[in-house]
C-alpha cells in the first residue's frame, strides 16, 4: 500500500507532524530505527523500577496548543511545575532559586542587595523579548530569497512586530540576539554566583561557552516557554520524558496513524526527482506519497538520499550547517535521596534544578576544555531529581537523578570517544556531585551514561548536538536550516523536514512538527485540524 | 543580609507583628511589599471610622526606604527626583516623585532631610540599582534601610492628643515637618505625614523599641478608641484624599511589560512638582518635550452619580469610544458619593461628554450601568483639620 505520508524517526516532531497529518485525515506511518519511541522524548526502564528520562528531561517548551489539539491529557500527559532550584558554591554556601518573588528577592539579598533589586528590571526585560518572539513560534517564516506573496505578508507581519517596538527596545534587542549572556548578565548584575546561575539556559545544548557571542539568544530560547501561563517556568513530564511521545503515539493510533518500530529507514527513495518512500534496514519497502524527516538535517541529506538528486549548493550548505556537539548525559538510580548539607532543612531547592558551577568564568573555563577536544575537567551540570515531585518513576524512597553535562565534544582530540574516555566522563561527572553530597556515589544503583557517542548512534542526533543544529542567529528564523529552505520542504519534491533542525528549532517543543504539518496540509489543500496559535496579550 | 531560613516566611513579619498578629480576628493579611500586612483586622467600617473620627494605627515597617548621605546628597536628589531637594529645610518633608529619561514615573514618595547631608526616601518599589546607578559623579552613599527603621502611621483628629498623651508635644509640628523626641533611652521621630488627608503623623523608630512603642502608645490612645488599621481602611482614605499608589494608579515604568503602559508625572497630576529651575534632573528633556507637545494621558477625579462603586470600570467618550479607565474608586463615607481616580485620555481631561460603563454584580446578575461622570478636583476630602496648627484639643 502508499501511505499518504511516511515520517521517517519517532521522536517528538515527528509524532506530532504524524498526529496531525492523520486527523486531517490522511494515512500515515512513522517508521523509527530503534525497538522504542521517543527519539529524544524518551523514558526507559534500565534499572528494574526506575523509569528514566534518558535524553530531555524536563519541559517547558511544549506547546499547549499541541496539548490541547491532540487530546494529550487524554493518553496521561501532566506536565508538573517544579519547584526552586540552587547552585552550590565552592566555599560550602548555595544560592537558592525560589518560586514566591519576596523569597528569590531575599536569597538573592544574601548575595548582594544590588542584584536583589536588579532581578525585577532583568526579568521584564526578557519576558519582553519573550513577548516578542513567542508569535514567531508556531507561523512559517517568510523566505526573503523568493517573496511570493505570502512571504512578502509575513515578512512585513515581521516588520510590523519590529515597528511596535520602541527605538530604545528595538536596539536593546537587537544588541541581546547577538551578545553574550556574560555581557548582558553584566549589565544587570555585580555578584558572580548569581550570573552564574542565570547564565546556565544560556549555553545548555549549544556549543558556546557564556562568553561567545550569540549565547544570550539561546538563554531566551529556555525562557521562551512556560507552565501555564508561568513564561519561563519549567517542569516535569509526570512518568518520565517518555511520557509526551507515549501521548502522543497513543493520540496517533486513536487517529488511525502507525509507527513501526525496530527498522531504521537505509535510503530515502528518490524517483524522477520524487520523494516515494523509503527503504529500511531490513531491505522493506515503505511507500508513501511523502517523505517527511524527523532526522537532522545532516543526517536526512548527507546519509540517506543520494547525493546527485541534491543541488551542490544545498548539500554544501547542509554540510556546512553548524550541528556541533557539546553535551553530555548521566541518568542515576538512587537507593536514597542524596544530602546536600549546604541546604537548610526543609528547603524546596531540591525540587528543581541543581547546579555546581558557582560562576561564568568557571563555566567558561569548561568550555575552553570543549575547544581543546576533551570533555570538562570541572564540568557543568544541571542536575534534576524529577521524583522529589513525581511519585510515579521509582518505588517510595528511591530516586531517578538526571544530570545534564556540558561540555562534551563529539570527538576527543580528533578520535572517537572510547569506554574508558565514557567512565572517565561519568567519574568526573559522579566525583563532582560526591563533593557537594558526601555519600552520594554510595547511594547510586546504576549510571546511564552518555556522551555525544551515545547520543548520535542510539538516538541519531548528528554529532550529539541536542537542538538539531546550534540556535545562533545565522541558523535561526528564516535561515534555518539553510536559506531558501526554512518553509519545511526540501530541493526534492515530497520530501519535507519537520524536525528541531528546523524553525523555531530545538528543544521538546512540538512547534516544528506543528509547522511542517501546517505546510504539508496547506498544499495538499486539506483543511487544517489545528486550533490558532494562542495569543501573547 | 537574611538568614538562610527566610523562606519558611516568604512574606517578613513586621517588628510588629507580635502585637497585630493577635489583633488581627479574621486573620486576614496581604502582601504589600514583601511584609505581611494587615488587610483588616476585624471590621474595615470601624477602621475606616477611627481614621475620620478619633486615632488609627497603620503598620508601616513595609514601606521601602533609601538613606542618602555625602556631600552631594542634595545635587543628587535634586538630578534624581522632580523637586528641588536643596530648598527642602532640614527637619522638612515633603511628597515628591522620579522619572526615567524618558520622563516615565518610576515612583513616587516621600522625601525626609534629617540633616544637611542626610535624606531617607520612603517609596512603594525597590530601586537600589537605579540609585546606585543614578550616583556616578556625586560624592553621596546610597544605602537600602527598609529593615533597620520601624514605622507607624498614627492618623485621625485625635491623633495629637493621644501623642501629647503619650508624652509627645507636637501641637507646634506643621503639616510636612518632623520632630525628634526621646523614648526609652533610644529616640523617635514623629513627621506630620500621612496618607489619609487627616490629621496625622508618622512615628519612625528603631525595630528594637517597635514593641514597647506600640504598647506605649495602645496604652495611651485608649482614651481616645485608638485602633489598628488594615490596608483595606486606608485605601478608602487614601481615595477620599485623591492620593495615588504606584502600580495600582499608574504602572512604573521598570516594571511595565508593554512598552505603552508607563506614564509621566505630567499625565499623572504631578506636574506641579516639577521645577524646571533647579537645572538638570533625569528626564527633564523628555517632560520639556511633553510639555511642549502636550500629554497623552490625564489623572482625573471623578464624581459618579449614584452609590455604586466603579473600580475596574471602562470610561467611554459619547458612550462609545474607550478613552481610559477607573484605577480606584469607592463609595466615599465622609462625601456620600461615588468617587473614582480614572487614566484619561488627555483631550477628554475636561470630563465632557464622559461616561462609565459600570457593571454592578447582584446576587449573581449583573445590573449594567451607563452613567454621565463628572471630573472633579481632588482632594475629594479636605478637612481644614489636616493642615491647623496646632491641632484642636479632643
Amino acid at each position: 500500500m502508499t501511505y499518504d505520508a511516511v515520517i521517517v524517526g519517532a521522536g517528538h516532531n515527528g509524532l506530532v507532524t504524524a498526529c496531525y497529518l492523520a486527523r486531517a485525515g490522511m494515512k500515515v506511518c512513522v517508521v523509527e530505527k530503534n525497538d522504542w519511541i521517543g527519539g529524544a522524548a524518551v523514558s526507559r526502564e534500565l534499572y528494574p523500577g526506575f523509569t528514566y528520562s534518558n535524553c530531555s528531561y524536563v519541559s517547558s517548551l511544549f506547546r499547549p496548543e499541541i496539548m490541547r489539539d491532540l487530546e494529550l491529557h487524554k493518553y496521561g500527559l501532566q506536565i508538573l511545575p517544579y519547584e526552586g532550584g540552587a547552585v552550590f558554591t565552592q566555599d560550602g554556601g548555595y544560592l537558592g532559586m525560589f518560586r514566591d518573588h519576596d523569597a528569590n528577592r531575599r536569597e538573592f539579598a544574601r548575595h548582594s542587595a544590588r542584584d536583589a533589586e536588579a532581578y525585577d528590571v532583568y526579568a521584564r526585560d526578557i519576558l519582553r523579548f519573550c513577548r516578542f518572539i513567542r508569535p514567531m513560534l508556531m507561523r512559517t517564516p517568510p523566505d526573503p530569497t523568493r517573496l511570493r506573496p505570502r512571504d512578502l505578508s509575513e515578512l512585513l507581519w515581521l516588520g510590523k512586530q519590529m515597528g511596535g517596538l520602541s527605538e530604545a527596545m528595538r536596539a536593546q534587542m537587537v544588541r541581546f540576539w547577538t551578545m553574550s549572556i556574560s555581557d548582558f548578565l553584566d549589565e544587570y548584575f555585580e555578584n558572580p554566583v548569581i550570573k552564574g546561575y542565570l547564565a546556565v539556559s544560556a549555553i545548555i545544548g549549544t556549543a558556546l561557552g557564556p562568553m561567545s557571542p550569540g549565547s544570550a539568544y539561546v538563554l531566551l530560547h529556555h525562557y521562551m516557554g512556560d507552565v501555564d501561563g508561568n513564561v519561563g517556568a519549567w517542569g516535569f513530564a509526570r512518568g518520565g520524558m517518555g511520557s509526551i511521545t507515549r501521548a502522543l503515539t497513543e493520540s496517533l493510533r486513536t487517529s488511525g496513524g502507525e509507527v513501526r518500530v525496530g527498522q531504521g529507514v537505509e535510503q530515502i527513495l528518490v524517483q524522477n526527482g520524487r520523494a516515494v518512500g523509503v527503504v529500511l534496514a531490513n531491505g522493506d519497502e515503505v511507500r508513501g506519497r511523502r517523505v517527511i524527516s524527523n532526522m537532522d538535517v545532516k543526517r536526512t541529506f548527507l546519509k540517506h538520499v543520494p547525493e546527485a538528486e541534491l543541488p551542490g549548493d544545498f548539500v554544501k550548505r547542509i554540510k556546512a550547517f553548524k550541528i556541533r556537539g557539546s553535551s553530555g548525559k548521566l541518568n542515576i538510580a538512587l537507593d536514597a535521596a542524596p544530602v546536600f548539607p549546604a541546604l537548610p532543612e526543609g528547603a524546596p531547592n531540591l525540587r528543581g534544578d541543581l547546579h555546581f558551577t558557582d560562576s561564568v568564568e568557571r563555566m567558561e573555563r569548561a568550555y575552553d576544555d570543549w575547544k581543546a577536544g576533551h570533555f570538562s575537567a570541572d564540568p557543568f551540570q544541571d542536575c534534576m531529581i524529577p521524583t522529589m515531585i513525581d511519585p510515579t518513576m521509582t518505588p517510595p524512597g528511591k530516586h531517578f537523578m538526571s544530570c545534564f553535562v556540558q561540555y562534551a565534544p563529539p570527538k576527543i582530540e580528533g578520535r572517537d570517544w572510547t569506554d574508558a574516555d565514557r567512565d572517565a566522563f561519568r567519574d568526573a561527572c559522579l566525583n563532582q556531585i560526591e563533593a557537594y553530597s558526601p555519600g552520594f556515589k554510595d547511594r547510586v544503583l546504576h549510571v546511564e551514561t552518555r556522551t555525544p557517542r551515545e547520543l548520535e548512534a542510539e538516538v541519531g542526533l548528528t554529532e550529539g548536538n541536542i537542538f538539531q543544529g546550534e540556535l545562533t542567529f545565522d541558523q535561526l528564523l528564516f535561515n534555518r536550516p539553510v536559506p531558501g529552505y526554512a518553509q519545511y520542504r526540501s530541493p526534492i519534491k515530497d520530501l519535507w523536514m519537520c524536525g528541531s533542525s528546523t524553525h523555531p528549532g530545538g528543544g521538546v517543543m512540538g512547534a516544528p512538527g506543528r509547522n511542517a504539518a501546517a505546510e504539508v496540509l496547506r498544499e495538499a489543500r486539506l483543511p487544517s485540524p489545528m486550533r490558532d496559535a494562542y495569543a501573547v496579550l | 543580609m537574611s538568614a538562610q531560613t527566610h523562606f519558611k516566611t516568604p512574606l517578613r513579619p513586621s517588628p510588629f507583628h507580635p502585637r497585630t498578629a493577635p489583633l488581627n480576628r479574621l486573620n486576614r493579611w496581604g502582601p504589600w511589599a514583601g511584609q505581611l500586612n494587615a488587610l483588616c483586622f476585624g471590621d474595615v467600617d470601624m477602621e475606616y471610622t477611627a481614621i475620620r473620627n478619633a486615632a488609627s494605627v497603620y503598620d508601616l515597617c513595609a514601606m521601602v526606604k533609601y538613606r542618602v548621605t555625602g556631600r552631594e546628597a542634595a545635587e543628587y536628589l535634586n538630578r534624581l527626583t522632580l523637586r528641588d531637594a536643596g530648598k527642602l529645610a532640614v527637619g522638612g518633608v515633603h511628597y515628591t516623585a522620579w522619572c526615567d529619561d524618558a520622563g516615565k514615573l518610576l515612583d513616587d514618595g516621600t522625601l525626609f532631610r534629617h540633616g544637611p547631608q542626610d535624606y531617607l526616601i520612603c517609596c512603594q518599589e525597590r530601586h537600589l540599582p537605579w540609585l546606585l546607578d543614578s550616583a556616578q559623579g556625586f560624592d553621596v552613599a546610597v544605602r537600602e534601610v527598609t529593615e533597620e527603621i520601624a514605622a507607624l502611621s498614627l492618623q485621625g483628629p485625635c491623633s495629637a492628643s493621644v501623642l501629647a498623651a503619650a508624652g509627645f508635644d507636637v501641637w507646634g509640628l506643621k503639616p510636612f515637618r518632623m520632630a525628634e523626641f526621646a523614648f526609652q533611652g533610644g529616640s523617635l521621630t514623629i513627621s506630620r505625614t500621612g496618607f489619609t488627608g487627616d490629621l496625622g503623623y508618622e512615628l519612625w523608630l528603631t525595630p528594637d523599641l517597635a514593641l514597647p512603642f506600640w504598647d506605649h502608645l495602645m496604652q495611651a490612645g485608649a482614651p481616645w478608641g485608638i485602633r489598628p488599621i488594615g490596608s483595606d481602611a486606608l485605601d478608602l482614605a487614601r481615595i477620599e484624599a485623591g492620593f495615588i499608589i504606584t502600580n495600582m494608579d499608574f504602572i512604573p515604568a521598570h516594571q511595565a511589560l508593554r512598552e505603552d503602559r508607563p506614564r509621566s508625572p505630567l499625565e499623572m497630576g504631578l506636574g506641579w512638582m516639577i521645577d524646571w529651575d533647579k537645572g538638570q534632573f533625569t528626564g527633564r528633556a523628555a517632560l520639556a518635550a511633553e510639555q511642549a507637545r502636550g500629554s497623552d494621558w490625564a489623572l482625573v477625579g471623578l464624581d459618579i452619580p449614584g452609590n455604586v462603586s466603579a473600580e475596574g470600570s471602562i470610561l467611554y467618550h459619547d458612550k462609545k469610544h474607550e478613552v481610559g479607565m477607573i484605577t480606584a474608586a469607592a463609595w466615599s463615607p465622609a462625601l456620600k458619593a461615588s468617587v473614582a481616580l480614572a487614566q484619561v485620555q488627555a483631550r477628554h481631561a475636561g470630563g465632557a461628554n464622559l461616561w462609565v460603563e459600570i457593571y454592578a454584580l447582584r446576587e449573581l446578575q449583573y445590573v449594567k450601568l451607563m452613567l454621565p461622570v463628572q471630573v472633579v478636583p481632588r482632594p475629594f476630602f479636605n478637612p481644614p483639620r489636616k493642615r491647623a496648627t496646632p491641632p484642636a484639643r479632643v
